[in-house]
């Protein structure tokens, strides 16, 4: 047991130092708390092997197509954390995605909806899969692996029969095809890693003043330094490359700035990061994914924490397929079909969120997704067919878990679990 | 005694189905004092705990708080008269620090968000009153915790609500023996500082230790309740072996006073 007689009248140590700090770092990580340290090496890896057996690897035209093929996974991954952190399973979210991008698709081009109302019915048909699934969890006592796969199946003939059969729809309008597809000005990508850099360095400040006025512990300024540097340093590479002319022929057409996605993206993260990190309800999220015995007896509702948990995912899954649709300009009986489900919980995964529950971030879709992404384009590049394709994604994905699984192992012997 | 019993049950039955697992059970429990329930397996102590934390309603008999009679129909009612359990256990978190498990379910709120500032500093100043200084950081996930500081943020979560009852199953049942003797001195505070505290224990050694009073069950009936200082270790064995200890305890099924 480790024991800290602090001289003075408190309960712990006022501060910690840099040094103290990055103790404890590598001491959580041997104890088996991996956090996002395996996606960031695999990324860095990934990123390395590629690049060097494929010259176009780190071209900025490629470096911008990573986000928009990576969009609707990361997305609907961001989703999946939830059901995730319950210790729960969405095995439809690929379909769920599918059919709300379907519903966007009859209602745009065949309906003639404009183009808020089509995205506003899609997403309220993600809210409602998301009601019935956690419903039939919750209420019902079934198990989520059975009801989700039981959705899986029925959810691609519910596609089929919203495209009549299997006929592809074109999205033909001009909001939703810039999602996936058009860049913002140059200045606005600037803009933005300014705003958000000092908003994050104001935030943290402000917390460790409003701390340090309290008397309790607070981090490091150094450490704060590190952190606000790493995110103007990477923010502000990513932009510089997007921001490039990345035109075969910028005479005629001229193409540069961060694509719109990237934005929505960051919008996402930014809303659940706070949900799950600030807010009661998130709280009560980690409390029933860790406990859900004694998320009960503290006098958590678990039914009504399960049911939202699969209304996000099911949302976000929506959000994905708009997404999907907006990237593949149409609708087709394969949208979030074939590997989309199962490369998005390998991004949720690789990015260090548990199988197990109780263990969780949004920002894991991002790395996860990241990776994934990589993966795609990089053995797309060097002109691998799909059946290696699918190989290699099978095989990462059961590395993540593997990782997942000897952590949570390694931890329990170690007594942190 | 001068003082007066903070929590009284007068005459409870309960009975699960076919089988009467209480019968007419009086209980009363003193503010500043530990009160050890002992009795063997089965003899009905969990029934009689989980019937003051409202957990299970009892099915007749007189339920008193502070004097005065009330009607529990559920945990929440318990809690909110100041009755807190700490079960065996522990219903803790291991994915969430010493903090968040303190306040769970009842987290402190500043508008929208969570107010980590006030439920710390509410943390430190409990745990700082129980003399509790064993705790690297009370960011520390639960799951890196020892068992007796486990035990030791369950309690610490039972008295955080200005609670006046505190009952523990069995604290020291998984503890070594440098944590059982942490953890039956914070036992001992608890009640120095006011609070009555009900202490479920098989360990003779513990019991003599702490305890002010004793509350013997015997196959659902109370056989004594009687001041520690009054009574030898084997005395109590026998009360809770054979119900009946010479004067002591239940003779032909009636409870004799001490």
């Amino acid at each position: 047991m480790t024991t800290t007689t602090a001289p003075e009248e408190k309960a712990v140590a006022p501060s910690a130092g840099l040094n103290q700090q990055v103790r404890d770092y590598v001491e959580r990580v041997r104890g088996g708390e991996l956090g996002a340290l395996p996606a960031v090496i695999g990324l860095i890896v990934l990123c390395t092997v590629f690049a060097i057996l494929s010259p176009v690897f780190l071209s900025p035209v490629n470096f911008a197509n990573l986000f928009t093929q990576g969009a609707g996974v990361t997305v609907i991954a961001m989703g999946l954390v939830f059901v995730l952190l319950l210790g729960e399973i969405d095995l439809s979210a690929g379909f769920a995605s599918g059919v709300c991008a379907a519903f966007l698709g009859v209602l745009l081009t065949n309906e003639g909806w404009p183009w808020y109302a089509s995205v506003l019915a899609a997403m309220v048909v993600g809210v409602v899969i998301g009601l019935i699934i956690g419903w039939l969890v919750a209420k019902l006592g079934i198990p989520s692996f059975v009801v989700t796969l039981a959705a899986f199946l029925a959810f691609q003939g519910v596609v089929l029969i919203l495209l009549d059969e299997g006929t592809n729809i074109s999205i033909r309008d001009s909001v939703i095809l810039a999602i996936a597809n058009e860049n913002m000005y140059p200045w606005l990508g600037w803009a933005l890693v300014v705003v958000g850099v000092l908003a994050y360095a104001g935030l943290q400040l402000l917390n460790n003043r409003r701390r340090a006025g309290r008397g309790l512990v607070t981090d490091p300024l150094s450490l704060i330094a590190v952190r606000v540097g790493a995110l103007a340093v990477a923010s502000g590479f990513a932009v510089y490359v997007l921001n490039l002319e990345r035109s075969r022929n910028p005479g005629v057409i001229s193409l540069t700035g961060v694509p719109v996605v990237v934005p929505i993206i960051l919008v996402l993260l930014l809303v659940w990061t706070f949900v799950l990190r600030r807010t009661r309800f998130g709280r009560h999220i980690y409390a029933v994914g860790g406990n859900a015995e004694a998320a009960r007896r503290a006098g958590i509702n678990v039914d009504r924490i399960k049911i939202s948990a699969f209304v996000i995912c099911s949302f976000m899954a929506s959000v994905g397929g708009i997404i999907a649709a907006s990237r593949a300009n149409s609708v087709d009986p394969n949208t979030g079909g074939s590997n989309v489900l199962l490369f998005a919980v390998g991004a949720a995964v690789i990015g260090g969120t548990s199988l197990f529950g109780g263990k969780g971030r949004a920002l894991d879709a991002i790395l996860g997704g990241a990776v994934v992404a990589v993966v795609i384009n990089g053995m797309g590049l060097m002109g691998y067919s799909s059946s290696v394709k699918y190989v290699v994604t099978g095989a990462v994905l059961l590395l993540a878990a593997g990782v997942d699984a000897l952590s949570r192992k390694r931890a329990s012997a170690s007594g942190r679990r | 005694m001068s003082t007066a019993p903070v929590l009284e049950l007068r005459g409870i039955d309960k009975s699960f189905g076919p089988v009467q697992v209480l019968h007419d059970v009086a209980f009363s429990v003193y503010p500043g004092e530990v009160t050890a329930l002992v009795g063997d397996n089965g003899a009905g102590k969990s029934t009689l705990v989980k019937c003051i934390g409202g957990i299970h309603p009892f099915d007749s008999g007189e339920y008193y708080f502070e004097g005065k009679q009330v009607h529990v129909s559920g945990p929440r009612d318990a809690a909110s008269m100041g009755v807190e359990i700490v079960y065996q256990d522990l219903a803790l978190c291991d994915n969430l620090d010493i903090v968040q498990n303190m306040f769970l379910g009842r987290e402190r709120k500043r508008g929208l968000v969570l107010d980590e500032d006030t439920m710390e500093e509410m943390a430190a100043k409990t745990l700082l009153g129980l003399s509790v200084r064993t705790v690297k950081s009370l960011r520390q996930h639960v799951s890196s915790l020892s068992g007796g500081q486990r035990q030791t943020v369950a309690i610490a979560k039972a008295v955080l609500w200005n609670s006046k009852v505190v009952i523990l199953d069995e604290p020291t049942a998984a503890l070594g023996v440098a944590q059982t003797a942490q953890v039956l001195e914070l036992v001992r505070r608890l009640a120095d500082k006011g609070l009555a505290v009900v202490l479920i224990s098989h360990n003779m050694n513990d019991v003599f230790a702490v305890s002010d009073r004793i509350a013997a069950l015997y196959l659902g009936r109370m056989a004594a309740q009687v001041k520690t200082s009054d009574v030898t270790h084997s005395q109590i064995v026998e009360l809770i072996t054979a119900g009946r200890s010479g004067e002591l305890g239940l003779q032909n099924g009636k409870e004799a006073t001490a």
